[in-house]
């Protein structure tokens, strides 16, 4: 007979049909390879994940679009160095020769037209779209690394730590956001990269800090990380093995988020005109406004819906992701929803 | 090696006492305490199992954290006092507990260690059993990766997960509730501690195999000379693992003595309502819940006379009026905490 807490729900592997591919290891066989046992072991994890992410359509539709967009961005270079010559094709200098009335719509040459520059406006998409990944996994990396660590060593330390931690926080929930970097593009000249990097750090310093950091705290009081501190492990050994990688799912999650937010950001201000970048999908309806054409009506199309559908739909799928990925993190949220 | 330990005692407890403030709002002074732990001292000598006795929420848990340095204790003393080492980078002679910081502590955790009371929570759900058990030799510095791999694999053979192979890289949730104990097992006695608190560790296995971790606990201890502070509400498993057992109720401990003197003899009527629940010599069998009156309370600023009162068959006038008695020596080695007894 084994007794077990009663508020413990049976954990699922109990069954012996989920013991079949756990990973083995021949002792007699002298030395066993650590690493590459490791590498299984995370296939495993990230096999597992998949099975759950899969259940949602939308999840996958929208990882799906993702792709599309990313080959999109891969195949602008391809093509720039193969059949669009660059006096024609490229997206900021090019001219299109053979039309005479700028914009011109769609033709066979032109799949979506030129904008009032005689610029192609597909080779702007895809050489925009590359731009947006950059972008928005820049700003997601620095948000959910410094988010990450500040979570947890505010949820680990507490006391001071944490006060000034959490007060700064508060302090950039209050900014408000999109204003803010309408001001600091205002008063410096912002490229890409250090848009991603403000993003980032006021991301990272912000919400999404609270949020891992409230997770963190969960985290910390679990015996396991008595256990660890009982082995002699360290603040350091504590805080990154055993509390970050606890958080990484959750921080996974939240980067979908960030990758969402900067995208839309970035086209709000190159909207304004206020971003000193070449060329990106915001821009694109920049020059659309700034000539007169977007109260055209459809009569101009292609000047802003393939720009437009863009921003939305690659926001959309980040943040469809993200949260098709809240089941995979949270997973006793599972079937309440729908 | 029986019997009460001598003055060269390994660990020397003396009016240990952890008392938890209860929330009183954010920026108030706590007005309330729960008296976990209350003026609790005992000896223990190397390689004595001292089994601690008692119903939930008593205080065993507490006053193991507080050996093992996890929580630092309100009032009291420990000492530990331990053999000269034949190897480096052990403490050695007599050190009081609330002096061991930084460095030091790190050391002493290599000879005083814990098994956790509950193997579900107590291991990190995202780490293999290897990375669990290898921990401390990790954070120590021990071996190179091989070497670890080697032991850890040994130790599982010991505690009875064969072939180790097929458990070093199974991760918690792939385990059972016995299977966990046995990693738990595994992960303090891999670092070879010369005194292990052992937190209920076989609450969880099956009859058959109790008895078989129980003896090679046992074993272990006779044969690398560990003591234990052996947790358990079991009394039968106490008689089966310890020479002395020591009977905790709200904080106190109520009464102690040698193993079969405790059960031949038991002098504090705390301690009669819980053999009386005993009725087998078998240790193995399940038992009913002690005959005493009422259920056990939180000791939340409890009033100075006797703890036990409330529940007493035998309490008189002069229990609800006095203090809580103080332990006496009623025969050699036998310690009680009662005017009645
Ligand atoms: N960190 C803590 N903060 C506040 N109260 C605590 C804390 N740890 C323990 N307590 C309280 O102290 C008392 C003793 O707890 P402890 O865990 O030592 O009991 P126990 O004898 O181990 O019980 P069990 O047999 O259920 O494990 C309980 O009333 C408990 O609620
Ligand atoms: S002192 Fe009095 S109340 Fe306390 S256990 Fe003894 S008889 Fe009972
Ligand atoms: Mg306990």
């Amino acid at each position: 007979m084994i007794e077990r807490p009663p508020n413990q729900p049976p954990t699922a592997g109990e069954g012996s049909s989920l013991f079949g591919d756990v990973p083995e290891i021949d002792l007699s066989r002298g030395r066993v390879d650590l690493a590459l046992v490791r590498l299984r072991l995370a296939w495993r994890t990230l096999r597992d994940g998949w099975s759950i992410f899969v259940e949602s359509r939308i999840g996958l539709l929208s990882l799906a679009i993702i792709g599309v967009f990313a080959l999109m961005a891969f195949s602008h270079p391809l093509l720039m160095a193969t059949v669009w010559t660059p006096d024609v094709y490229d997206p900021v200098t090019g001219y299109a020769f053979d039309q005479f009335d700028h914009p011109a719509s769609p033709t066979w040459r032109h799949p979506l037209g030129t904008d009032s520059l005689g610029r192609d406006i597909l080779s702007q998409l895809l050489f925009s779209a590359r731009s947006e990944f950059i972008l928005g996994i820049t700003a997601a990396l620095v948000t959910v690394g410094i988010a990450t660590t500040v979570g947890a060593v505010a949820a680990y330390y507490g006391g001071l730590v944490d006060s000034l931690l959490m007060r700064l926080a508060d302090l950039i929930i209050a900014l408000p956001g999109i204003s803010l970097l309408i001001v600091l593009s205002a008063l410096f000249s912002l490229n890409l990269f250090y848009l991603a990097l403000i993003i980032g750090v006021l991301g990272g310093f912000g919400g999404t800090a609270i949020i891992l950091k409230s997770q963190a705290l969960s985290i910390r009081v679990k015996p396991y990380i008595e256990a660890a501190r009982a082995a002699g492990g360290g603040h350091f050994h504590v805080i990154f093995v055993h509390i970050i990688p606890n958080l990484l799912p959750l921080s996974l999650l939240y980067m979908m988020f960030t990758v969402t937010g900067a995208i839309f950001a970035e086209a709000v201000l190159s909207f304004l005109g206020l971003l000193d970048i070449r060329m990106s999908w915001g821009i694109m309806i920049h020059t659309a406004n700034v000539g007169g054409y977007l109260l055209g009506g459809t009569e101009y199309w292609w000047l802003i819906v393939p720009a437009g559908a863009s921003i939305t739909l690659l926001c959309s799928a980040f943040y469809l992701v993200g949260r098709a990925l809240d089941e995979v993190v949270n997973p006793r949220l599972r079937r309440h929803d729908g | 090696m029986s019997g009460p330990a001598g003055g060269d005692a390994l660990v020397t407890v003396d009016g240990l006492t952890k008392r938890f403030p209860i929330a009183a709002g954010m920026f108030r002074k706590p007005t309330s305490f729960i008296h976990a732990v209350d003026d609790v001292s005992f000896r223990l000598g190397s390689g004595e199992s001292l089994g601690l006795v008692g119903e939930s929420g008593c205080g065993k848990t507490t006053v193991g954290k507080l050996l093992v340095k996890l929580q630092e204790p309100t009032e009291g003393s420990i000492t530990y006092r331990f053999p000269a080492p034949s190897t480096g980078g052990h403490l050695a002679g007599s050190v009081d507990a609330a002096n061991i910081k930084g460095r030091q502590l790190r050391v002493f955790r290599r000879q005083v260690q814990m098994i956790f009371q509950d193997p579900y929570e107590s291991m990190n759900p995202r780490r293999a059993v290897y990375d669990t058990i290898a921990e401390p030799l990790l954070v120590q510095g021990i071996g190179d990766v091989q070497d670890r791999l080697d032991r850890v694999s040994e130790i599982l053979n010991l505690v009875g997960l064969t072939p180790a192979g097929a458990f070093l890289f199974r991760r918690p949730h792939e385990l059972s509730g016995g299977q966990r104990q046995r990693v738990a097992i595994a992960r303090a006695l891999v670092i070879g501690p010369s005194f292990v608190v052992a937190d209920e560790p076989t609450s969880m296995l099956d009859v058959s195999s109790r008895t078989g971790i129980m003896s090679l606990m046992q074993e272990l201890a006779d044969r690398l000379g560990i003591a234990y502070l052996y947790i358990t509400h079991d009394l039968a498993v106490a008689r089966y693992m310890c020479h002395r057992i020591a009977v905790m109720y709200l904080g106190k401990i109520v009464e102690m003595a040698e193993t079969e003197e405790l059960l031949r003899n038991p002098l504090h009527p705390y301690t009669r309502a819980l053999l009386s629940a005993v009725p087998s010599p078998d240790p193995m069998r399940r038992r009913d819940p002690p005959d005493i009156l009422g259920d056990l309370s939180l000791p939340v600023d409890p009033p100075p006379r006797c703890r036990f009162y409330e529940r007493c068959p035998m309490a008189t006038d002069r229990c609800a009026a006095d203090v809580h008695p103080p332990s006496e020596e009623k025969a050699p080695g036998h310690w009680v905490a009662c005017y009645e007894a």
